[in-house]
């Protein structure tokens, strides 16, 4: 049984706590998949439109989408403690797990099989990215300005190397400047 | 090799941080550059082995700063690259948050990421070429890449088995 929208429920920060936490320890390659699970249909935090709502939010702001997603939804139930709560059950496991990594990759990232995995694997890590860049354009609108503007931020940053702030600080006012054109 | 600036390492981020609208990838080009090119602090090879690492760790794919930061300078430099990814998230969710709901219907929100949506898609790109360009010396590593390109399009495996296809090849000498 889901809930409707109107009434909240009442949530601890260690309820917070321990649902990010379980967010972040399932989620390998991509955390949306659980945190829907878990926030709607374990706990019953929220609806799925609510859901939209929280994570169209956290879409817009800078940074990992589920990390804004986990301020907004820690601050919702329990407020500025509850948000801290559920980013310290968020990231602080990773955090642990790759600073394991780290201490490993210290001692034996020199041997030469690990060298050559790490090599193996990092080529599936750049056709992740691709991968994602193909699914991302498809949704582009079918008109010249979204390309060109991808294409300038493409060859500024990748070709030419220069920093992403002169690039972003160039291009982002009139990319959106052209989208609020279109608009109207 | 230049000496390590901690203070410098965490505005750097903190900047970057606020500009990675579409998510982490989106500065991927910019730490690169930062860290190997303009300082120094690691080679290309390491980067990357250290940036595929993390993919493989749980949680958000953003880790791959902390893993950076702790290689750098153990848990002074996990704090300088990781506290800045948090900033934004903290400060900006409680401005958009009010904003939000005192105008709900507002059009600026969707037009800026509709609007900044192109350069998102642009700076992905330059991540994946500049990581291709970096790990991949022949065919045969490109032929892992496309081929994970050509199982996510089509196929819902999870990552985690591409990557142990991409760890099996490495070691059987395949790349």
């Amino acid at each position: 049984m889901k809930r409707t929208d109107s009434e909240k429920p009442c949530v601890s920060r260690l309820a917070l706590f321990l649902a990010f936490s379980r967010i972040s320890l399932s989620s390998f390659g991509g955390a949306i998949f659980w945190t829907r699970r878990e926030l709607i249909e374990r706990q019953r935090w929220l609806t799925d439109r609510e859901f939209v709502e929280v994570f169209t939010l956290g879409q817009l702001l800078p940074g990992p989408n589920v990390l804004n997603l986990t301020v907004i939804v820690g601050h919702r139930f329990a407020g500025w403690t509850g948000a801290l709560a559920a980013v310290a059950g968020f990231l602080g496991w990773p955090c642990l797990v790759v600073i394991g990594m780290g201490i490993l990759y210290q001692h034996y990232g020199a041997l030469p099989q690990v060298q050559q995995m790490l090599t193996g694997m990092s080529s599936v890590a750049a056709g992740l990215l691709l991968a994602t860049v193909i699914k991302l354009a498809t949704v582009l609108p079918r008109t010249w300005w979204p390309w060109l503007f991808g294409a300038l931020a493409f060859v500024g940053v990748g070709i030419m190397r220069w920093p992403l702030l002169w690039v972003m600080g160039a291009l982002g006012p009139l990319a959106v400047f052209a989208a609020w054109k279109e608009q109207d | 090799m230049d000496r390590l600036d901690l203070g410098g390492l965490f505005f750097h981020f903190l900047i970057l941080w606020f500009l990675a609208i579409g998510g982490p990838s989106t500065i991927f080009p910019d730490i690169h550059r930062y860290l190997v090119e303009a300082h120094q602090l690691l080679t290309n090879a390491q980067f990357a082995e250290l940036y595929t690492l993390a993919q493989v760790a749980p949680g958000p794919n953003a880790m791959y700063v902390t893993l950076i930061g702790w290689h750098l300078a153990g848990w002074k430099g996990v704090a300088a690259t990781t506290i800045p990814l948090l900033v934004p998230a903290i400060t900006l969710t409680m401005l958009v948050g009010h904003l939000n709901e005192r105008y709900p219907n507002a059009r600026f929100g969707r037009v800026i990421r509709r609007g900044l949506m192109p350069i998102t898609i642009g700076l992905v790109f330059a991540s994946a070429t500049i990581l291709m360009r970096t790990v991949n010396h022949d065919w045969r590593g490109y032929l892992i890449t496309f081929f994970t390109v050509a199982v996510v399009l089509r196929m819902r495996w999870n990552p985690l088995w591409l990557f142990g296809v991409g760890a099996l090849a490495g070691i059987v000498g395949f790349v």
